[in-house]
């Protein structure tokens, strides 16, 4: 078991040097939220829906764009909060040694992961607002249920927050974050319900499917969009957290593994 | 004496192997005290349980009368770590590493630029105030690793080869800064390869090898006691030479081309060796903390 007293609200002020760092470069960050969306939409929407025509979800028939425009939120989620605690997290504890810097002060080592992990879910929510934006003008998010989003962002990105920071904690080289992407991150970006429904997938799939986290964010998403959804949110909801608090405790412990000897 | 670091048979392993086997020392309050010995002798390893960043394997280590495996929250608010590798935020500023820092410690934002004003005038870092920490030069590096573990006014630092890889005037430099904050009574422990360095500020200091104390005193009265007053270093000595020292008892050390020769004073014999036996060259000096140093450790290369 981890010590509670190594938890304190102290865990802020490492949130803090991140955002000071991200309000030196938000004016290029800001844009991938804000166009992504845009290109997704422009390259299905005219590109693919000739194709496609509508889609059965939930007993509901949607165009093929408002099938997708939620789903965008949820990948976007993944991305961001994966990728800061994986590529971001790992250059600051490996190559720049600003963690080992920070445990020279009354911060404690969970302090700074929980900390790392939360800025993630920061960043996932900041890019799920700017998305809401664009897609809501576009007319594909419901409002004011769409604001739900925000804090569904945040909550997701914790969830991909911490398996990010699983593996930070147990990979030895940076190169080596290809196989969890590989693995783990690209299937489930394409087969969790996100491009087409996991009816269309094969049956022995479908479970598989259902055990992915984007599979219950998307879900989430759909449900806050245009307030249709295939599973209870409340399962969908109690996934996530119990996905998000057992990987969060798995970081804790490889990362103080890794870092204290 | 009041005691800030209390040290009793402290054993650090890595694998079952001993980094650090049974050290025993303490640290009192407004001393300078230097921790020396060759590399892998247990150095980094013990100035990383002092903050509590490695948890001892054994033994007792308190630091103002607290267990640091306990309490490391609270000795580390009252402690400043200069860590031997550079761990300035590179994505910050120079003033904004001293202020994220000054975060850390729950310092408020006005008494936190305050600090680091008073900090940066100090270290000599004003003028570099706005720059990114890759643009600085090594000896500002050290400083600004220096003022960012004097952000939160500690009672106890703890400094790990602060000099290392400077050129002469940034050592120099980073020195008299220390000197400066010795006179105002601040309590450091130091690690450094430097004997000139050790010399020059520690009042006190151990030489530490395979995770052992070999001595421990000042720098005064260790080189005393193992180098004496003055050295002669006799360039291709000859045969006679080793007889005559071995027939007088006088203690040296052959290096082969070189032979060292400790205190000839106290055998009286100084002038004799000198217009006799110099045959190529021959050095009179004053002995150094490193004449001592290399003959408690040796002379082989480390690692």
């Amino acid at each position: 078991m981890i010590d509670p007293a190594v938890f304190s609200w102290r865990f802020l002020t490492v949130w803090k040097r991140n955002l000071v760092v991200y309000k030196k470069i938000w004016k290029v960050n800001f844009l991938t939220p804000l166009f992504e969306p845009l290109f997704y939409i422009l390259a299905f929407g005219l590109g693919f829906s000739g194709l496609i025509g509508k889609v059965h979800y939930d007993g509901v028939e949607l165009s093929y764009t408002a099938f997708i425009a939620p789903a965008l939120i949820a990948t976007a989620v993944m991305w961001n909060a994966f990728f800061e605690t994986t590529y971001a997290s790992f250059v600051r504890m490996y190559f720049q040694k600003t963690f080992d810097g920070m445990l020279a002060t009354p911060l404690s080592l969970e302090e700074i992961i929980i900390a790392e992990i939360a800025w993630s879910a920061t960043k996932s929510a900041g890019a799920a607002t700017i998305m809401l934006l664009v897609l809501g003008l576009m007319g594909f998010i419901h409002f004011p249920m769409g604001l739900l989003l925000i804090p569904m962002a945040f909550f997701g990105g914790l969830a991909f927050g911490a398996i990010g920071m699983f593996f930070t904690g147990i990979i030895p080289t940076i190169d080596m974050f290809n196989l969890p992407i590989f693995l783990f991150i690209t299937p489930m970006f394409l087969f969790s319900g996100t491009f087409f429904p996991v009816s269309n997938l094969p049956a022995w799939a479908q479970p598989v499917a259902l055990a992915f986290p984007l599979y219950h964010l998307a879900e989430l998403a759909r449900l806050f969009s245009i307030g249709t959804c295939e599973v209870a949110p409340l399962i969908s909801i109690g996934y996530l957290t119990v996905f998000c608090v057992f990987f969060t405790y798995l970081a804790l412990k490889a990362m103080r593994k890794r870092l204290i000897q | 004496m009041n005691k800030i670091i209390e040290i009793q048979n402290l054993v650090k392993q890595f694998n079952g192997v001993s980094a650090v086997n049974g050290l025993s020392f303490s640290v009192g309050k407004g001393e300078f005290f230097g921790l020396l010995g060759p590399n892998g002798a247990g150095k980094t390893t013990t100035i990383r349980m002092l903050y509590g960043y490695s948890p001892p394997t054994s033994g007792m280590l308190r630091i103002f009368g607290m267990d640091v495996s306990t309490e490391s929250r609270k000795i580390k608010a009252r402690i400043g770590v200069c860590q031997q590798d550079n761990t300035l935020d590179p994505d910050l500023t120079v003033e904004q590493n001293l202020l994220v820092f000054a975060g850390y410690f729950s310092i408020s934002k006005k008494e936190a630029a305050e600090r680091s004003e008073e900090l940066l005038d100090f270290f000599a870092l004003n003028h570099k105030r706005d720059a990114k920490v890759m643009e600085l030069s090594g000896g500002m590096v050290r400083r600004l690793i220096l003022a960012r573990s004097m952000i939160n006014r500690p009672e106890l630092l703890i400094l790990d080869e602060p000099t290392t890889g400077l050129d002469p005037q940034s050592r120099h430099q980073v020195w008299e800064k220390l000197g400066e904050l010795k006179k105002s009574g601040l309590t450091v422990v130091i690690t450094t390869h430097y004997m000139e360095e050790a010399t020059q500020l520690c009042d006190r200091l151990v030489i530490v090898d395979h995770g052992n104390i070999l001595v421990d005193g000042s720098p005064e009265s260790l080189i005393e006691q193992y180098a004496g007053k003055h050295i002669i270093e006799i360039e291709g000595p000859d045969q006679d030479l080793i007889e005559y020292l071995k027939n007088h008892d006088v203690e040296y050390d052959d290096l082969g081309k070189r032979l060292i020769l400790y205190d000839p004073e106290r055998k009286g014999m100084n002038s004799t060796i000198r217009s006799q036996y110099c045959n190529e060259k021959c050095i009179y000096r004053n002995s150094t903390l490193e004449d001592v140093f290399l003959r408690l450790t040796g002379r082989e290369l480390r690692e």
